[in-house]
């Protein structure tokens, strides 16, 4: 000990050299560096859905009772979806827009399931701030292209539930859900 | 720091004598806000709004700990114990409306606190860090103040959580993930109101913290006043104690008969009915508005309907505006070139100063109309004038301007020049 506090001071004097406690101190730093971060990960993390919130992840609506032309709203991770039913004169007006000139394009086929392209079931929450836009309710206003209207800042949605004019970035969200037969959807 | 002719703290009685060796918690008040605090001579009545701002503060945190007693912040509860404390707690009535007006108060005199600053040039060296932690105090408030909003859980609350938090979801690619870890679900609910009680309780004593380094880093060069011109020496300046410790007492006098006017005679006058609606997600109100003080910078997120450059979607402009409204002030100490200060001796930016004065009204007027036309329209217009006062007029002003001239000093503005300020001499 008395030795190497002896080269210690040599190699202080000189300027020169690792000493052990530069080592010491470097270890000591680092340790108490990464164990810092370590408990920063739960603090940050707890904040997240919990796993209640996640558990509500799915849900089974009856959809025998929307005849065409008409809508329903469900419920899913407690926002509104808008499952609606489209009558052939939507469903050629969706087809019959170009999808080059969209701000968010896809066609109705790729927002519906195959063989049941006349059931749109897309999230209700506006894609611009999260408004529930009008349309999918009795007698609500459908906006310009007969889809949604979005009060809030003015987004209009067509057949498709796409995008056609104001600040929403992208259509309305379809949820991942899938026919348990022909009269009942499991969205989630 | 201070000017050397300041008084020292002298106690006499022996007990505090004892106590300024132990503690000299007396003597940093004394130097603070007391005898020990220089202040120039000629400050007009803009500079009792720090004073009222501390005040409203004080306001806030006394009737909002004793909400807190009475409130519940989980969705089953909320709205029904905010209606239990204006029905059955005894005075509950007058502490919420205190609490929510007070907030609207807080809102106006700090406004005019802030627009008192651009006028006189408060920010300019060597007052720049008093200048950029008011600002940190600014976004404070109004993180705080929305969180409050939320509280009482209704309608405006509910739909001003999932709008202000949808602002999130515009960053690209992780906007979506850090909408959801704020809110701790896919749309507001239990696990965000209860988060958001818990920041709006503590965010207050943050922002009395930051209020603290702010009057630090205020009492190093000592305050301003309406020339613009440092003080020079004792005959410039009076101790804060007793001279404007009596004027601050005034306008607070003046403070409370107005805000009492509203907290007993129209306490929802500056409110939105639909808060009374108990909190519904699957509804929407026809017309969301957020409280009067923020529309100016709701009508400029707004006023992005296009895709900018058709790249830049329109609703990460608009939030992009917004944040950056607010954000650009941190650069005006440096956008603003002139060595002259006070706007009464700079007769071109002070015309832009009233016309700011004026395009901020207007957006204010337009954040609280529904977003039709002509508002739109009017607010977009004025979004772009706001940023281009700041960035490019008030630049360009200080370089070309000629200003006029300045007093001597602060004594010879007060009583002319020194020759007709001198006792006894008639000439
Ligand atoms: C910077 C200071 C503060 C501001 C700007 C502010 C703002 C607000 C606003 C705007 C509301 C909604 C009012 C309403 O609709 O009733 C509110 C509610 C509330 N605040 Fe504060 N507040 C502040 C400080 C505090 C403090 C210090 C506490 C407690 C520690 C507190 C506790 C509450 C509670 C419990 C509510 C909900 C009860 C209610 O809605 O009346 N606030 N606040
Ligand atoms: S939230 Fe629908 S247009 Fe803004």
């Amino acid at each position: 000990m008395a030795q190497d506090a002896g080269t210690d001071t040599a190699a202080v004097i000189d300027g020169e050299g690792v000493r052990r406690r530069d080592f010491i101190n470097i270890a000591a730093v680092s340790a108490a560096g990464v164990g810092g971060l370590a408990v920063i990960y739960p603090l940050i993390s707890q904040m997240a859905p919990s796993a209640d919130v996640l558990a509500e992840s799915s849900t089974e609506v009856d959809i025998a009772q929307v005849q065409p032309g008409m809508a329903m709203k469900a419920v899913f991770r407690k926002q509104p979806v808008f499952i609606r039913n489209l009558t052939p004169k939507e469903i050629q007006e969706a087809e019959a827009v170009d999808v080059g000139s969209l701000r968010d394009p896809q066609t109705l086929a790729e927002r519906t399931k195959e063989g049941k392209t006349n059931w749109l079931i897309t999230m209700g929450v506006c894609t611009h701030l999260g408004c529930i836009p009008l349309g999918a309710g009795e007698g609500e206003v459908k906006g310009e292209y007969g889809g949604y209207f979005c009060p809030c800042h003015g987004s209009v949605y067509d057949t498709a539930a796409r995008i056609r004019k104001g600040p929403a970035p992208t259509n309305l969200q379809v949820p991942d859900y899938e026919f348990t037969s022909d009269t009942v959807i499991k969205i989630g | 720091m201070s000017f050397p002719w300041a008084k020292q703290y002298t106690p006499k009685h022996p007990f505090m004598v004892w106590m300024d060796e132990k503690l000299p918690l007396p003597r940093l008040v004394y130097s603070a806000v007391g005898g020990g605090y220089e202040v120039p001579r000629n400050i007009n009545y803009f500079w009792n709004f720090g004073f009222l701002a501390g005040f409203c503060l004080v306001i806030q945190i006394v009737t909002g700990v004793i909400l807190a007693m009475h409130y519940g912040g989980n969705t089953q509860v909320a709205f029904d114990s905010t209606e239990h404390i204006m029905r059955d707690v005894n005075y509950g009535w007058m502490l919420r409306y205190g609490h929510a007006n007070g907030a609207s108060a807080f809102f106006v005199i700090v406004y005019l606190h802030i627009f008192r600053g651009f006028y006189f040039g408060s920010y300019k060296a060597p007052r720049e860090m008093i200048w950029l932690l008011g600002v940190v105090i600014f976004l404070l408030m109004m993180a705080t103040a929305f969180m409050g909003y939320v509280l009482p859980w209704g309608q405006m609350s509910y739909w001003g959580a999932q709008v202000i938090t949808g602002l999130f979801s515009a960053i690209p690619m992780v906007g979506e993930p850090i909408r959801e870890w704020l809110l701790g679900g896919f749309a507001p609910d239990n696990a965000a109101l209860n988060r958001f009680f818990s920041l709006h309780f503590l965010l207050p004593f943050v922002i009395l913290g930051v209020v603290i380094l702010h009057i630090w880093a205020l009492h190093i060069p000592g305050s301003s006043n309406p020339t613009g011109v440092e003080v020079k020496s004792e005959s410039d300046t009076l101790p804060f104690y007793p001279y404007f410790i009596a004027k601050d007492g005034w306008t607070i006098g003046l403070f409370l008969i107005i805000y009492s006017l509203f907290v007993f005679f129209m306490p929802n006058a500056l409110g939105h009915p639909d808060n009374y609606i108990p909190a519904n997600p699957l509804q929407t109100p026809a017309h969301i508005v957020p409280e009067w003080y923020f529309w100016p910078f709701y009508a400029i997120l707004r006023s992005f309907t296009q895709d900018w450059l058709f790249i830049i979607p329109a609703k990460l402009m608009g939030v992009l505006a917004m944040f950056s409204a607010i954000l650009v002030w941190f650069f005006l100490p440096w956008l603003d070139k002139s060595p002259v200060r006070s706007g009464n001796y700079r007769p071109l930016y002070r015309k832009f100063f009233w016309v700011l004065v004026l395009d901020v009204l207007v957006l204010g007027y337009c954040g609280g109309m529904p977003a039709e036309q002509p508002y739109v329209l009017v607010a977009q217009i004025a979004s772009i004038y706001y940023f281009l006062h700041f960035l490019v007029i008030v630049p360009i002003v200080s370089s070309i301007e000629r200003p006029e001239p300045l007093p001597y000093s602060i004594t010879e503005a007060v009583l002319g020049s020194d020759k007709a300020a001198a006792p006894g001499d008639k000439a």
